[in-house]
Order: C-alpha cells, then structure tokens, then sequence
C-alpha cells in the first residue's frame, strides 16, 4: 500500500479523535497484518493493515471479489460462520484483539452492530423488532423499554413516521423504512461501531438518499465502516476510502483525496472506470 | 495520468471529443496572435483584421466547451483524473478566452499603428514580443495535449522573460517619446499593444497551471520556483 499522502490523512484522523466531545466515545480499529482463507479461496484477505479511525465513515470500495465482504464479516467475526475459515492477525478494538479465540463473539456484536444489503426484519412489530436486543440484554421494564426503543427510532431517522404505529408488522414499512428499522435495532443495544454491507443497493434513490443522510448523523456517534458498490456514494457518504483489489489494501487515504487525485494507479483506474 | 481505456467507449469518446475542441479552440487562438504579430511587422491591417474576425468563433467555443463539461459533470460524476480534466478544461477555456479578447485589442492597434510612421526597432520589439507569447501559449496547449507536467513548469518558468520584454519595451518607448513627443500617441498604442501582450504571457501561465493540476494532482498557483523545479523531473 502506498504511504505518500498519509501525513494529510493522519492529520485528519488524529483532528477526528480530538473533535469527540461526547461521553461516548467511538472507537477506532486497529487492523494488523490481516489474511484470511476460505476452502474456495486461499487469499481472501492478504496482509490487510490500516487504522479505522473513530467516529467517522470509512469506505471500503472495491470490484466483486476483492475482499471488502470479508474484511467487513472480520470485525463481527460473522466469517466464523463459514466453514474452513482461517485467519491470522489482529484488529485491536480498545485494546482487545477482536480475532482472538478469547474473544466472546456474543459481546462482540453486541459492540459492533451490523446492517446487511437487504433489510431483514424479525417477522414481529416494529417495537419488538427494536425492543429485542436490549430485551435479550435483560431489559424488562416497559418504560425503559420505551425509551430505548423510543430513542432508536428517533437516532435512525424513523420515529416521526411510525410512532403511530408501534404496533405494526414491521414487513408492512417500505422497504428504505424497514432498513432504518434495521437501523434502530441495531442501534438499540448500544453498539460502538456499526458495519453496513451494501446498506442501499435495494432502496430507491430517496430512501437512499435518507440511509446516507442517517449515516452522516450517526457517525459521530459510532464508528462506521460501509461497503459499498456505488462509488458516488463512498464519494458522499464516507470521511476516508480504502480501496481493496483482489484481497489487498491497495490504498487508504482520505475520501477528498481518493476521488480527486489518488495515490495509486489502481486506484485511479478503479474509480474512473478504465479497464484494469 | 489515464491513458487506459474507459469501460464506457462513450465516455472515452465524450472526453476525447472536448479534448479536441480545446485544441481547436487553442489553435484559432494562438492563430489570433500569429495574425496580429505579422500585422504589426509588415504594417498589414488586413492580417489584423482576419485576427479580430476569428474573435467570434473564440467566444462560441468556449460556451460550447463549457456546455459540454456541465453535461458530463451532471450526466458522468467524473472522478480522479477524469474530474481533473473536466475542471482544469473550464478554467482554460476561460483563459484562452481572454487571450482572445488580448489579441483582438492587439489586432485594433495594429490597424490603428499600420497607417502611421513611426520608428521600425519599437515595431520590430512588440512583434517580438508577439511572436515570443504565441510560442508560450503553444508550448502551454502542448503540454496540456501530452499532459506533461514538466513542460507545463518550463512554460511557467519562462513568463519571466516575457516580463523581461514588457520592461525592456516600457524603456524603450519613454525614451522613444522623450525623442519624438510628437510622435506620442503611436508610442501609447505600443505601450497598450505591450500591456495585451504580457497579459497573454500571465493566461498563458495560467494555462500551463491548470496542466499542472491535470497531470499531478498539484495546484501550483502559489508556489515560489524552488518549489516548481522539483516538478520539472
């Protein structure tokens, strides 16, 4: 990966860490030496190094294939799931080493909260739908069920249109609703980062456009890390950009930099759309 | 910079055909200041006039470069080197607009000049002059069509001597009509001849500016020359 341009970026993300004034604090993820194999591909991930920094949008961009999945599934260790998984490295979050066998995954997720391609809520009602993980975190009392559930909605942008509705299967929400209920819930359980994979790629332009307004709201809140395949929308949404190309970091610098005059060839021939 | 080409055929031809009307536009323009320089030496208010002519042609082309970079702005969300070229072509047909618009006053001089006596060296050195911009603006839109950032730099570097003329002619003239004070106002023709064409010098540099941002990514607009010749590898 190249190194020039990193004095801007880690400026800015050293600028990013002082701007947090909230009690909560995002964390970053130190991402160390990470490689990855699967029984259908040896060299998922190769040697993926880079500090996500807290509190801001970090894309990862790339063509099919190129690992950016993967690395996503690395920081809620949802590659476990595979079998003949292996991996080797660290990604440090706060100190702990998310990679670790000593790890509780349970906790894990709870901490890093996901938001997949399609909206996929639980076949219950909007309220349960959000009131189901902090539920599961021994929550009992109906008003402080109220005021998670309440406050979620609220942080993800949907409060106002089904507060009338609590009630409600969540399948009948449009599907842009369904996924900032996705949101919600998720967001209920308190998590520090949130992983989005494709968050938009089924809603139409104007539920788009209010997922990327929601995520340019959450970020100072949490750490995000999106996968994305529309680049104008890395270009909108994210503070930095790491563009990923057949399991490697090719490159990982600030978003301004990335679109307008990148490091690497590669890069450039990615995000131009030249043949590469 | 891209050379490889674009997925979209398209695209490629859009940008390929915008690149080309820049050259054109570039080629009437520097066309403008070769007619009034050889106007001015041979005392020819015709060439001057063929020169004040192609104005118009100067002003359409740049509307329509810019009406097709806000297509492509809109229509493709360029980006890298892509969004380079499309803002750096904006800036420089401004340029080469007002280059345009330098070389017709030129040209107004000349036919004013052609009719007059006056003392052939003060001809000969605005003709210089003339010749000496119009090489500059070809070697900046050279650089611009090889998107060489080096020989952008040395156009840059070279504005230098232009400023060198522009003095050296300002001499020549106060002494021209401290000589001759009837001669006073063909001497104030040359002295705003001059300023047009040192003036062509400063959008010429422009020019070779906005190349340097093309190529490299790099806004050299406010950098002292140390800092320039580190480009020139």
């Amino acid at each position: 990966m190249s190194e020039s341009g990193d004095g801007k970026r880690d400026a800015f993300i050293e600028a990013s860490r002082v701007s947090l004034g909230s009690e909560r604090r995002a964390p970053e993820l130190d991402v160390q030496a990470v490689s990855l194999s699967y029984p259908a591909n040896d060299h998922a991930l190769q040697d993926v190094s880079l500090k996500i920094p807290g509190g801001r949008v970090t894309a990862v961009i790339g063509p099919s294939g190129c690992g950016k999945s993967t690395l996503l599934r690395c920081f809620n260790r949802m590659n476990d799931t595979i079998d003949g998984c292996k991996y080797t490295g660290s990604i440090l979050l706060d100190g702990m080493d998310v990679l670790s066998g000593k790890t509780d995954v349970t906790e894990l997720r709870r901490r890093v909260g996901m938001v997949f391609q399609r909206p996929n809520p639980f076949p219950k009602s909007v309220y349960d739908n959000v009131a189901y993980g902090p539920r599961l975190g021994g929550i009992s009392s109906r008003r402080q069920l109220d005021e998670i559930v309440e406050n979620a909605l609220r942080a993800a942008a949907l409060w106002d249109e089904v507060k009338d509705r609590l009630d409600a299967m969540a399948v009948t929400l449009s599907l842009g609703q369904q996924q900032r209920l996705v949101i919600a819930r998720a967001i209920a359980v308190e998590p520090e980062v949130l992983l989005l994979d494709e968050p938009a790629s089924s809603l139409d332009p104007i539920s788009t456009l209010r997922i990327e307004e929601l995520i340019y709201e959450l970020k100072t809140d949490y750490t995000i890390i999106i996968v994305t395949h529309n680049m104008q929308q890395a270009g909108r949404v994210s503070d930095f950009t790491a563009f990923m190309n057949a399991g490697k970091l090719v490159e990982f610098n600030t978003t301004d930099r990335i679109f307008t005059n990148p490091v690497e060839r590669a890069t450039e021939d990615y995000i131009t759309g030249r043949v590469g | 910079m891209t050379t490889r080409q674009h997925i979209s055929a398209q695209f490629a031809a859009e940008l390929e055909s915008i690149r080309s009307a820049v050259m054109e536009m570039g080629g009437q323009v520097e066309r403008q200041i070769v007619l009034a320089s050889e106007g001015l030496e041979n005392r020819d208010s015709g060439l001057a006039e063929q020169a004040i002519a192609i104005d118009r042609d100067i002003n359409r082309m740049e509307v329509e470069i810019d009406e097709q970079c806000a297509v492509i702005l809109a229509r493709r969300q360029p980006a890298a080197g892509d969004l380079r070229l499309i803002i750096s072509i904006i800036k420089l047909t401004t340029d080469l607009e007002r280059i345009g618009d330098e070389a017709s006053r030129v040209s107004r001089l000349v036919i004013k000049l052609a009719s007059k006596a006056g003392s052939d060296p003060i001809y000969q050195h605005t003709a210089r002059v003339a010749r000496h911009v119009s090489g500059m603006l070809r070697q900046a839109l050279d650089a611009f069509a090889r998107m060489s950032a080096s020989a952008a730099v040395r156009v840059v570097l070279s504005d230098k001597e232009i400023d060198h003329d522009y003095r050296e002619g300002l001499a020549k003239l106060t002494a021209g009509m401290r000589a001759a004070p009837e001669e006073v106002e063909s001497f104030l023709d040359h002295m705003w001849a001059l300023r047009s064409l040192e003036r062509i010098g400063d959008h010429a540099t422009n020019i070779a500016e906005h190349v340097v941002y093309l190529a490299r990514g790099v806004d050299i607009r406010h950098l002292a020359e140390d800092g320039l010749e580190s480009l020139l590898k």
